[in-house]
């Protein structure tokens, strides 16, 4: 403008560094605890180091967010699926680099797991419309009554993420509970935050209503049992071999409770995460009678 | 403004009572029960044999209806818990490899002997549980036969409920079931186990342990391979026993939500399977529009059936404010007309309750609620000298926070509120931590499925109550447990997906 930038004594621009935040109920807030974490993974950056109050905020916050997201039609959250998708593409070389940085993996394959991302959210973007079709049914009972079941979402699922590979285990979880009408609260990969963390980034900018999806950063040691004792979460999610502690904590309000015990290699495997078992344990079958008379 | 409404009802003419005057006393109608011979002791059934507890610990089953003992029966420990599961173990591979089709003749042929004898197991069941012999006849055990026939038209067409997916057998399933439908509550839980190509130990409530039995003796008759089913009977330690063997598979568990609980924390990170079907409380809406009399009915048959020991039971009537009034008054009328009384009398509408402790268990609830400030309506029936009795009972003037509205009394005892909006039943309906079935009257279909989408219950009956069948899944909501039992969706809970999640 003045002719500085052509000197060449100018210092180098300093860039503009993002500050990581957690996304709960369409906002990004500084955890309340006021605490933060250097992740195992990302030499230099903090994070926020998510609190049990922090939790508590995001189960509120998604209860709304249920209300919203369970009342749309399976064909308007496809399509809502569908915008995420789009803009996981439109963001991928951020949300590759956002791999990088955390995970210290080549530009490649964090491209890949990129790409795996999208793709997966294409396929859950077309099960909404079918839920019924495929999990629900008329049925034949002995007798003149018209008989249906249908499956509703569970309600508020907790969700803990795999390690690695951080955005496409976070999304291999989300994406089937979204699908099946749910609201999710995620603890995003503890040693490698970033992706897990601008993917909510990617929900505020996807017509995603406000609560159906909060991301939380944190130690999974101190979340995980705060998620299975919390009574007003009505399920879990949670990669890795099954765990006592947590099961136990979550029998007292019965919750559905699941274990993704897969390996770095499974979750980009198709015939592993493109499964309707991954959303049927936290759908609800309601049957509805009516006799049939006149 | 309630108030208000009440002095200008006052001012009408009292309505006549319904009277039928002394001209329609019902004769005796018993059932006959002298070709039902009871065995002065029973053993366990493992591995397709009887054989005794190794404690030689027998306990006695009562008819609970004149407390006279109908048998002895083996109390089963850990030890014989341990036989029945290596016996079952010893008999998957050969049942979990036959033919599916092999499979679903054998439970044909169950299906089929079960209603050959279908009068000799309702007299049985009425006796060893004390349920009206017109309900055991016309519902217990024909819908048991019909499960039976049901799955085993899915035991060679697992391909097609799972399309897409490799299905296989879970293993050796534990299954614990409850005293209010001792014969159907085995067939529900026999039935897919066995079509999936697994192998069971069942265990029988303590009290009502005799048709569980007696259903061993057709799967001999059916040449049913030895150690596809075991029957281990006991009390709670027992089942204890059964729940938290490490050679379980997968644990299906009907009964209360205080003991499924106590399951789900148990086998917590152990990854086996496990269905819940436990407690509810189930709301009755009853909307203004509704066909009154009808409506009457289903309130009188979503509560008192089975004595209301029925976990879906329609113990919480929300009847809206214009049509309170004259609702209750129908209602108090209809119960001075149920025939309470010996349950192997055919016009018996209400027979025993199922034992002393579940009758202490209501007597003590009740209680409680007048204690609260509940007005109590009872029949004024006469109830009979001996065995185990309640009238059949309501309550009004309670609200939301009383014990007889929160907590399951599993006994004929109705509690009832009133609501104006569609907005107000939908809230009082889903204010509690079960969520088994729910009920709705009224004549508008739009209002039916607005209602039914918002109520949280696994089964929605409209304008009717507490209809069963093997092709409709069950099962509740949030604390009344998970899974479902019936139609393809039952299913799932008897077959492993490869690949998929693990329960914890």
């Amino acid at each position: 403008m003045n002719g500085a930038g052509m000197n060449d004594a100018t210092p180098p621009r300093p860039d503009v560094r993002k500050t990581y935040k957690l996304y709960v109920g369409g906002k990004f807030p500084r955890t309340e605890s006021g605490r933060s974490y250097e992740p195992a993974g990302c030499a230099g950056v903090q994070v926020c180091r998510g609190s049990r109050k922090d939790l508590r905020d995001a189960v509120v916050a998604a209860r709304k967010g249920l209300e919203d997201w369970s009342g749309r039609t399976g064909y308007n959250r496809g399509q809502i699926l569908y915008r995420l998708a789009e803009m996981l593409e439109t963001r991928k070389d951020a949300l590759a680099a956002e791999i990088v940085a955390a995970s210290r993996i080549g530009d490649e394959a964090a491209v890949r797991e990129v790409e795996a991302s999208v793709d997966l959210c294409c396929w859950w973007a077309g099960v909404p419309d079918k839920l019924n079709a495929l999990l629900g049914s008329q049925n034949d009972v002995n007798g003149p009554f018209f008989v249906f079941s249908t499956v509703e979402p569970t309600g508020v699922i907790g969700v803990i993420a795999p390690e690695s590979p951080s955005l496409l285990g976070l999304l291999a979880l989300v994406l089937p509970l979204l699908a099946g009408g749910n609201a999710v609260v995620a603890l995003v990969s503890e040693g490698r935050p970033l992706a897990g963390l601008a993917f909510g980034e990617v929900c505020a900018s996807s017509d995603v209503p406000a609560g159906a999806v909060n991301l939380l950063s944190g130690l999974r040691s101190e979340l995980s049992p705060q998620f299975a004792s919390h009574r007003d979460v009505d399920g879990l999610l949670i990669a890795g071999a099954p765990d006592a502690a947590i099961g136990q904590a979550a029998a007292d309000s019965v919750k559905r409770v699941r274990f993704a015990p897969l390996s770095q290699a499974d979750w980009s495997d198709g015939a592993r995460v493109r499964r309707l078992d991954w959303v049927e344990p936290f759908v609800e079958c309601k049957t509805l009678w009516h006799p049939v008379a006149w | 403004m309630t108030q208000h409404r009440e002095r200008e009802k006052s001012t009408a003419p009292p309505r006549p009572a319904l009277s039928f005057g002394q001209k329609w006393r019902y004769a005796p109608a018993p059932e006959a029960t002298d070709f039902v011979a009871i065995a002065p002791r029973h053993e366990l059934f493992i591995a397709g044999d009887w054989s005794a507890p190794r404690s030689g610990r027998y306990f006695p089953t009562i008819e609970p209806a004149t407390e006279t003992p109908l048998s002895e029966v083996a109390l089963g420990d850990e030890h014989d818990v341990d036989r029945a599961v290596a016996a079952a173990r010893a008999a998957l591979p050969a049942w979990s490899a036959l033919p599916a089709e092999h499979r679903a003749r054998y439970l044909y042929r169950i299906a089929r002997v079960l209603l050959e004898r279908a009068r000799e197991f309702a007299v049985l069941e009425t006796r060893d549980g004390g349920k009206p012999i017109r309900e055991s006849r016309d519902v217990d055990v024909p819908l048991a036969a019909q499960h039976f026939f049901h799955h085993a038209g899915w035991a060679d067409k697992l391909e097609l409920a799972f399309a897409g997916r490799a299905v296989q057998p879970v293993g050796v399933v534990g299954q614990v079931i409850p005293w209010n439908f001792p014969l159907l509550m085995a067939a529900w839980k026999l039935a897919p186990a066995l079509a999936c190509g697994n192998t069971v130990v069942l265990k029988p409530a303590e009290t009502t342990p005799l048709t569980a039995l007696r259903l061993c003796e057709i799967f001999r008759d059916a040449e049913l391979p030895p150690g596809v089913v075991n029957v281990v009977t006991g009390d709670g330690s027992t089942g204890a026993a059964l729940v938290r063997h490490l050679g379980v598979d997968k644990v299906a568990f009907t009964g209360s939500t205080a003991v499924g609980k106590s399951i789900q924390t148990a086998l917590a990170g152990s990854g086996k399977g496990l269905t819940l079907e436990l407690g509810g409380k189930a709301a009755h809406v009853v909307f203004e529009d509704a066909a009154i009399d009808g409506a009457v009915e289903g309130v009188v048959r979503g509560i008192f059936f089975n004595q209301g020991h029925v976990c879906c039971a329609g113990s919480r009537l929300l009847v809206q404010e214009p049509i309170a009034e004259l609702f209750v008054e129908k209602l108090r009328h209809r119960i001075e007309r149920i025939r309470v009384g010996d349950p192997l009398d055919k016009n018996t509408d209400l027979g025993a309750i199922n034992s002393k402790e579940q009758l202490a268990r209501i007597t003590a609830l009740v209680t409680r609620g007048v204690d609260e400030g509940g007005t109590l309506v009872q029949s004024s029936c006469a109830l009979p000298n001996k065995g185990f009795w309640f009238p059949p009972s309501f309550f009004t003037g309670v609200s939301q926070t009383d014990s007889v509205v929160r907590e399951e009394i599993f006994g004929p005892v109705l509690t009832i509120q009133t609501f104006r909006t569609p907005d107000e039943a939908v809230e009082k309906a889903n204010n509690t931590s079960y969520g088994l079935s729910a009920g709705i009257w009224t004549d508008k279909g739009a209002r039916i499925l607005w209602m039914a989408a918002r109520l949280k219950a696994g089964v929605v009956w409209n304008n009717t109550f507490n209809r069963f069948d093997p092709g409709a899944p069950f099962g509740g909501f949030k604390e009344s447990g998970f899974g479902r039992e019936g139609g393809r969706q039952g299913l799932a809970a008897y077959a492993k997906c490869t690949g998929g999640l693990v329960q914890g």
